[in-house]
């Protein structure tokens, strides 16, 4: 643990990924393969079921503490991170553990799962006064999740093929899908055989990066592909050894939740990978996402569901075929086999490529973008392989212009981790009457400079305080932008939108001037809803 | 109740009776001055009291007032209440101003820390009736560190970036933090630089008798081009922070020495390497030692985390309340101590 907490400290102190990755990379080649294994596990953001509530900790450690609830609350506002305003506030004391990470877990962090909580508390309690501040403060995030360290899977996929000398998409490949963090886990992770690739295992994603400028300066049209962007989860479907694996782009495995995706995978030759959307389809044409979401972590899907929401898988790539790893072959050719591949399969929906000679054509159809319920428009070059992550260059989003409200900002809540402590979660108003009516809530678009000076007038211009959340003073007007809108019953302005955020700060406007419900309800008719 | 001694003005904190304002943020007849930070210490005014040891800093901050000096523990009286200051531990100079008329007693804290600080006279309780106090960290996640082990951090900092070939910047405010830091470090790991806003405040510090370690002003000129930065220790106002001014000492380790610095957002969020937690401001049990030693019936929290503050006092049976200020907004946090000057 002593070594795992200087880890944390090392990665804490340095916003270099570059020696983020070395502190990790000594720190694996330090340590056991058990510890170094639980160290992955932890580090790319996986986590337990958390075994104690959150709920629960609290109450302990304002008793440690000896402070009231309430007062608790305000140090959690202010702090933003429950592990941390545990460690801050517990009572000094304790010295650095000597064992190790695997042995924390394995025998005081899983176990708290199968207590009753009596016996949980004198775990934790246990724990908590053994353990110094920073082993703590570590301890703590163990049972919380979600790190917030500054590192991805992918630093954690640099270091892995640091200290083993491996390539990293070998490395990114083996720490997809699951697996337990077992010491074997991670001599497989790092053995030199390459031939190793899981039955169920997907790809790293190759994301596109977004195109801001004017797409003539990628040259010649004839070196691109054009598709559509469609709104979706983005997936891949891997059919090996008579299986059928369907993945979401949260390296979540979604297969038993898309019967109709796992149907069409069953009947695709063995050895297959398809890059695609998840979507909502009905009679040959996509449905608006927020039906999607009804599909959406739901783990058992109902006939009715079924029938009311259907999906399919909207192919755009051929990442496996026949076994093997096409990923190094251009995507012309790539896309060639996934057509014939398509040809024999007519529950495999094909992204249909879009038809341009000229940039300038390419540009009017994605004028059209909106009356398609897609976003806009991909760009790939028709040479590129298949990488891994996001890389710069092959790949481009060209989306279409977002919608723009000028709204009233009339809520404010403190953000979290690295926003913790700043007012930076904001709710709009639009209009209605002489009402100001909540319509979205969005939390970026703004330059740290903007956000400190409204976190500045958020703290001179509350009017009530309802637990975290301040009633401000409706004086800022922003200019909103958002992706798609829908009428709701559940919101109280009747419109739900979709990927809000803040586009500029209209100094220039008052409140007077910000946009009505109305207006906002005309965008309703344009089409996308 | 009689009236209250100290009330809240337009133009700040006023005393009624002896007609005079405590760090009047508009500028007054007459002005007691808690400290020197550009918050506390406003120009404009026809007449200062301050305390004695920090003239010299109020003379640079506020280019030579009518000011009237005033050693610790002495009292004038004005319109018949008597005035004293006593020291605050904050800053070189700080004092709390306490206010007596017809056996009430009054104290207002102005800024203040119990922590041990080798350039300024420390913190001592002074009974009261009423204590006007500050509560800007107060929130029980605030504690500090003994400053021993605070210091050894910033040497072990300092030390291994020298090691490293890499230059430590250091962002503190310009006026008492950056002399605190200079009067903590161990002078002999490498040369120390100031950037021109704390090489000021450090010289009036050494005038008014604060011995401090040598350093130079980045400004002057410094040979040996890049290479004259690694392995030294540069100290530089919070504002200087991603600035070009900065960007000069690459390659380096960035760390900023403030109160802020206990919760890991509010330095993540500036992207430094370090934070480390040194305040000129009480935490939160520092406030509550100081606030028990004032033996006050009543209590006005202000500038801070006042309104918890209150609550907590009240409900451990303490009258007490919030009384508003513009020495920093209600409830304010990452506000720099200093304003830009």
């Amino acid at each position: 643990m002593k070594a795992f907490a200087q880890l944390y400290a090392e990665l804490d102190q340095t916003t270099r990924t570059g020696r983020k990755v070395e502190a990790m990379a000594r720190y694996f080649a330090a340590v056991p393969p058990a510890d170094a294994a639980w160290a992955v596990y932890f580090l790319s953001g996986r986590k337990p079921r958390q075994a104690v509530p959150a709920k629960r900790l609290k109450a302990w450690a304002w008793e440690q503490a000896g402070i009231p609830e309430w007062l608790f609350g305000e140090c959690y506002h202010a702090v933003g991170d429950v592990a941390e305003t545990l460690a801050l506030l517990l009572p000094d004391g304790g010295t650095a553990s000597d064992r190790t990470l695997a042995e924390w877990v394995h025998d005081r962090l899983l176990p708290l799962r199968e207590l009753s909580e009596a016996e949980q508390k004198a775990s934790v309690l246990a724990a908590w006064a053994e353990l110094d501040r920073p082993q703590r403060f570590v301890w703590n995030k163990l049972i919380t999740g979600a790190f917030r360290v500054g590192v991805s899977q992918l630093l954690v996929t640099r270091a892995i093929a640091k200290v083993s000398g491996l390539d990293g998409d070998v490395v990114a490949h083996r720490l997809m899908g699951h697996w337990e963090p077992t010491p074997a886990f991670y001599a497989g992770v790092t053995a030199a055989d390459a031939a190793d690739a899981a039955l169920s295992r997907p790809y790293p994603f190759f994301l596109a990066h977004p195109l801001e400028g004017d797409p003539a300066a990628l040259g010649p049209p004839a070196e691109w592909q054009a598709e559509w962007k469609w709104d979706g989860i983005r997936s891949q479907v891997v059919r090996r050894g008579g299986q059928s694996f369907i993945w979401s782009r949260g390296e979540e495995l979604v297969t038993d939740r898309y019967p109709e995706l796992k149907a069409m995978a069953d009947r695709l030759p063995d050895g297959t990978v398809l890059d695609g959307e998840i979507l909502p389809w009905k009679d040959g044409a996509v449905q608006p996402f927020a039906d999607l979401q009804k599909r959406i972590g739901r783990k058992t899907v109902g006939k009715k569901l079924l029938a009311d929401v259907p999906v399919v898988v909207m192919a755009y790539d051929l990442v496996e075929g026949g076994g093997v790893d096409l990923r190094d072959r251009p995507l012309s050719e790539r896309r060639e086999m996934l057509e014939v591949l398509a040809a024999d399969h007519p529950a495999l929906v094909l992204s249909p490529r879009i038809a341009f000679d000229t940039w300038e054509s390419l540009a009017r159809q994605r004028a059209a973008s909106r009356e398609r319920r897609v976003e806009g428009m991909m760009l790939k070059r028709r040479a590129s392989p298949y990488r891994v992550g996001r890389v710069r260059g092959d790949w481009w989003k060209w989306k279409v212009e977002p919608y723009a409200v000028d709204a009233v900002l009339i809520y404010a809540q403190q953000g979290h981790g690295k926003r913790s402590g700043l007012f930076t979660d904001y709710t709009f108003g639009v209009w209605d009457g002489d009402q100001l009516v909540p319509f979205a809530k969005a939390y970026s678009g703004l330059t740290d400079v903007e956000i400190g000076e409204v976190d500045a007038f958020v703290r001179r211009n509350t009017r009530e305080k309802f637990g975290p959340v301040r009633t401000v003073k409706p004086e800022l007007v922003f200019e909103l932008g958002f992706e798609g809108i829908q009428a709701s019953s559940r919101h109280k302005s009747g419109v739900a939108v979709r990927f809000p955020r803040m586009l500029r700060w209209r100094t220039d406007k008052k409140p007077e001037d910000a946009d009505t419900l109305e207006q906002v309800k005309a965008l309703l008719a344009q089409g996308v809803g | 109740m009689a009236a209250p001694l100290v009330e809240i003005t337009d133009a700040g904190l006023y005393c009624p009776v002896g007609d005079f304002h405590i760090d009047p943020w508009k500028p007054v007849g007459r002005a007691v001055i808690t400290h020197a930070h550009a918050d506390h210490a406003r120009p404009g005014c026809g007449s200062y009291l301050a305390a004695a040891p920090g003239r010299r800093l109020l003379d640079v901050r506020l280019g030579s007032p009518n000011l009237t000096p005033l050693a610790y523990g002495e009292t004038v009286v004005r319109n018949g209440v008597s005035v004293s200051l006593h020291p605050a531990g904050h800053v070189l100079g700080s004092a709390q101003v306490r206010l007596e008329h017809r056996g009430e007693i009054w104290v207002v804290s102005g800024d203040y820390k119990l922590e041990a600080d080798p350039t300024c006279t420390p913190f001592e309780p002074v009974r009261c009736h009423t204590f006007i106090t500050e509560s800007t960290f107060g929130l029980p996640v605030y504690r500090w560190d003994a400053p021993a082990d605070l210091f050894a951090e910033v040497n072990s900092w300092w030390r291994a970036n020298r090691d490293a070939g890499l230059a430590s910047v250091i962002f503190a405010y310009s006026l008492g933090k950056a002399q605190r830091v200079l009067a903590g470090v161990d002078a002999t790991i490498g040369p120390i630089f100031t950037h021109g806003a704390v090489e000021r405040i450090t010289q009036a510090y050494r005038e008014s008798g604060i011995e401090l370690p040598p350093t130079t002003a980045v400004g002057e000129s410094v040979r040996g081009g890049k290479k004259a930065w690694a392995g030294a220790l540069v100290i530089a106002p919070p504002s200087a922070d991603g600035s070009p001014w900065a960007k000069k000492f690459e390659p380096a380790s960035g760390a900023m020495a403030s109160g802020w610095m206990r919760v890991r957002g509010a330095r993540r969020r500036r992207a430094l390497d370090r934070g480390f937690v040194l305040s000129d401001h009480a935490d939160w049990p520092g406030l509550l030692t100081a606030i028990r030693e004032t033996c006050a019936t009543r209590v006005l929290a202000t500038h801070g985390f006042a309104a918890v503050l209150a609550r907590w006092l009240r409900d451990h049976g303490t009258d007490a309340d919030v009384i508003a200020t513009r020495f920093g907004d209600e409830d304010e946090t990452q506000a720099p101590e200093e304003p830009p000057t």
